[in-house]
């Protein structure tokens, strides 16, 4: 990553004006042009569809800045929370319906989904990215069509490589490496000393699809070009499919079978001396009341997602963002409810709150102390910068949400690690597949 | 004038009497207190069903309105191999579940229609399995079928009977066995119970007589107790069909699908496609895809089972 010149500024000017700008001006009073609000409509009530906490703190805090919201402006914020896969078909059935939360906190590409149904949050977005040292550039994409916002990105759930300090040293290597080749040597090694890894291959929504995502752009394959043409079947995709295909030999049985949270329980039961998670097996260790735990904890570390031989990270993580729908009635409430969590005041303390469930949207974020406190933290600091998005290198819209949802890049590795298909004729099916949802 | 008066009291008269009449008309009283339990029936079943299958007809997305497209998702839904492996995966399930959970429920039934001790509290813990939200056994079967923390693996290993975990779920024939397996667990107290019910119809007196007339246990079974219990059986096992048919729950918290689509049955490939992938026009049609198949079934079990012929163990 460089930094321009520019860069370093906008970020200066957003920390200065979000850390600790804030603190010494006092939230309220502000310069004219650093501060942007929206009008509340009289009576204005909102209602707010968001999925449920993945840690306490983040619902605590969330919780308290709504209730500070309410205070300033007397606006009051119903709270639903649903199961984070649950909020997708809601969401749609509200867009469908033409009823239902105001704001919903969505996931992927679903606002490329119903864009017409969707507040045009351009003013909002483009104020924040200027105060916050501006989004990274995948923010963009998600949240922009053509040249509107219509999404507020909040950030991503990110995902890392969770390791077993003492056996990867054990294994001979320092730390787990963030390169596709040396990743696989490590894991060989791991295995030889007779801890697996282990990675989801069923059909794990967040899990299955960020890591093997991850890995087949890495090495240069994608299910579609910049013009939506399907170009899954390639020899970079095929070398993605014998790589993980190398990379199974080395995992704990069962794998084909994992849904999201079998790695984690495999991992804090020590099965697998290494997966690609959130910071949540972390958490959990580093929290219990267990004292065998707390001794784990100490020894878990992370490391970014693998990158591939296109030299440069590649990730998928799982994106979060707001939709403010049309049908609300009081859309100027709901965007001065979205600027006002997103400032700096409530954002950085509650993604402290969140422990880093979170990685920002915004670069100025970056500096939160919340990525630094814990040094374990710190590479989930990075996962949104270093993200690409759902259908790289394709537009988001339906094809994208339909070819996800139907976990045809999941299926494809897990076709060939079965040993079912070659991985030429798993990337020919694939190739097939795609073609039905991005056909003209 | 005079001729006038005479006609209006016969008509009044014979309104009187066509308000009367029709007070005791069978057809028509019957008419009008069928119409709330129709109309019920007509808004809450009938008309989802055809805009479930207008739906179907369309290319609707989520958040776009669709247009009329005919039979166009059918055909493109022909010549999806992930539609024809949930097809089979749901025609495997179906068939399996169903012969499996007939015979150890009736085998249940015949047991519990014995003399035995503690009789009551025997058939309340049989019906636990249907008692308890399919969610939660799911959930429980999630854990028996884990692939490193399995309670069989655990208990095998123990006995030193095998040497690695199971891939219960992480093998598309073990994946498909197991799912039929939880199933199975799940519905046969349904059919056992209802059994039991038609078994405590049949008057003992017919299997006196059959004793008396030296039938043997299997002849009294097979020539006494089968066909009275035919119409039962026929119910049950419809209704047992269309629940297997239609299963979502099971499937989508133990597999989603997967591994490989292998576990994915036309209920669940349905909702994937409809709703987190957003095509509802291809989700609907593969929903209606399954009506004809159900309707199938419908009809075989009225027609074919209910017949007289049949019941009394003769042929056509």
């Amino acid at each position: 990553m460089k930094f321009t010149r520019r860069d370093v500024l906008q970020t200066g000017a957003g920390l200065a004006a979000g850390a600790v700008g804030s603190r010494l001006i006092g939230s309220g009073s502000a310069f004219a042009d650093d501060m942007m609000s929206f009008k509340p409509e009289k009576g204005a009530k909102l209602r707010l569809l968001r999925w449920r906490r993945f840690v306490q703190g983040d619902e605590t805090a969330w919780v308290a800045n709504t209730k500070k919201f309410t205070e300033k402006t007397g606006v009051e914020v119903e709270i639903n929370s649903e199961s984070w896969e649950d909020v997708r078909p809601k969401a749609a059935v509200a867009a469908n319906v033409g009823d239902g939360p105001d704001v919903i906190l969505g996931w992927f590409d679903d606002p490329h989904q119903y864009p017409d149904k969707l507040v045009p949050l351009t003013d909002l977005a483009e104020y924040l990215g200027k105060k916050y040292g501006g989004w990274y550039p995948v923010c963009e994409r998600y949240g922009k069509r053509g040249d509107e916002w219509i999404g507020l990105p909040l950030g991503a759930a990110g995902a890392c490589t969770v390791y077993r300090q003492s056996w990867v040293q054990d294994a001979g290597f320092e730390t787990f490496p963030t390169d596709t080749e040396g990743f696989l040597k490590c894991a060989k090694a791991l295995k030889a000393k007779g801890h697996p890894i282990g990675m989801a291959l069923g059909n794990a929504v967040g899990d299955g699809n960020s890591w093997l995502h991850t890995i087949l752009w890495g090495f240069g394959g994608k299910m579609v070009d910049d013009k939506n043409k399907v170009v899954m079947n390639s020899p970079e995709t095929i070398q993605a499919l014998e790589y993980v295909k190398e990379l199974y030999e080395t995992f704990v049985p069962g794998t084909l079978s994992w849904l999201d949270s079998n790695n984690n329980k495999a991992f804090l039961a020590g099965d697998v001396a290494a997966t690609i998670n959130g910071i949540s097996i972390y958490y959990a260790a580093k929290t219990s009341d267990d004292p065998k735990m707390k001794e784990l904890a100490k020894d878990i570390y992370h490391v970014n997602m693998p990158q591939g031989p296109v030299g440069k990270p590649t990730e998928l993580n799982l994106f979060t963002q707001a939709m403010v729908f049309k049908y609300s009635k009081y859309p100027n409430a709901a965007k001065e409810y979205l600027r006002f969590m997103w400032e700096a005041d409530q954002y950085m303390p509650w993604q402290q709150a969140a422990i880093g469930y979170i990685t920002q949207p915004l670069r100025a974020y970056e500096k939160n102390p919340v990525w630094t406190e814990d040094p374990k933290h710190t590479p989930y600091r990075d996962c949104v910068k270093n993200m690409l998005w759902n259908g790289y290198s394709g537009e988001l819209g339906y094809a994208s949400a339909a070819a996800m949802a139907d976990y045809i890049v999941v299926n494809m590795f897990a076709e060939v690690c079965a040993g079912d298909r070659s991985p030429k004729e798993a990337a020919e099916r694939a190739a097939k597949r795609s073609e039905r949802y991005y056909r003209v | 004038m005079v001729a006038e008066i005479p006609s209006v009291t016969a008509d009044s008269a014979y309104r009187m009497s066509l308000w009367s009449r029709l007070m005791t008309d069978r057809n028509f009283l019957g008419f009008w207190f069928m119409l709330p339990a129709a109309a019920v029936l007509i808004l809450f079943l009938a008309w989802p069903l055809v805009l479930g299958i207008w739906l179907s007809m369309t290319d609707t997305t989520i958040g776009r309105p669709g247009v009329f497209i005919g039979l166009e998702n059918f055909d493109w839904l022909s010549d999806d191999p992930v539609f024809w492996l949930a097809v089979f995966n749901t025609f495997l399930y179906t068939t399996v579940a169903s012969i499996v959970k007939f015979l150890l429920g009736l085998w249940l039934a015949l047991l519990l229609n014995k003399h035995l001790p503690f009789k009551a509290l025997l058939r309340a813990i049989v019906l636990l399995p249907w008692i308890v939200p399919t969610v939660l056994s799911a959930i429980a079967f999630w854990w028996i079928y884990d692939a490193q923390f399995s309670i069989i693996s655990w208990v095998l290993l123990k006995f030193g009977w095998i040497t690695a975990n199971v891939n219960f779920l992480g093998d598309p024939d073990n994946a498909r066995a197991s799912v039929i397996a939880a199933n199975v667990w799940r519905g046969i107290p349904f059919v056992a119970i209802t059994l039991l019910a038609g078994l405590q119809t049949i008057s003992p007196s017919l299997h006196e007589a059959a004793t008396i007339d030296g039938a043997s246990g299997w002849q009294r079974f097979r020539y006494v107790t089968m066909p009275l219990l035919t119409p039962i059986i026929a119910v049950v096992m419809t209704f047992s069909v269309l629940f297997t048919f239609t299963d979502f729950q099971l499937i989508y918290v133990l597999t989603r699908g997967g591994p490989l689509n292998a576990t994915h049955l036309m209920a669940t490939l349905s909702f994937q496609r409809a709703i987190p992938g957003g095509q509802l026009g291809e989700g609907a049609a593969i929903a209606v895809a399954m009506i004809p198949f159900l309707l199938a079934a419908i009809l075989f079990s009225y027609f074919g089972l209910q017949r007289r012929k049949w019941q009394q163990g003769g042929r056509d």
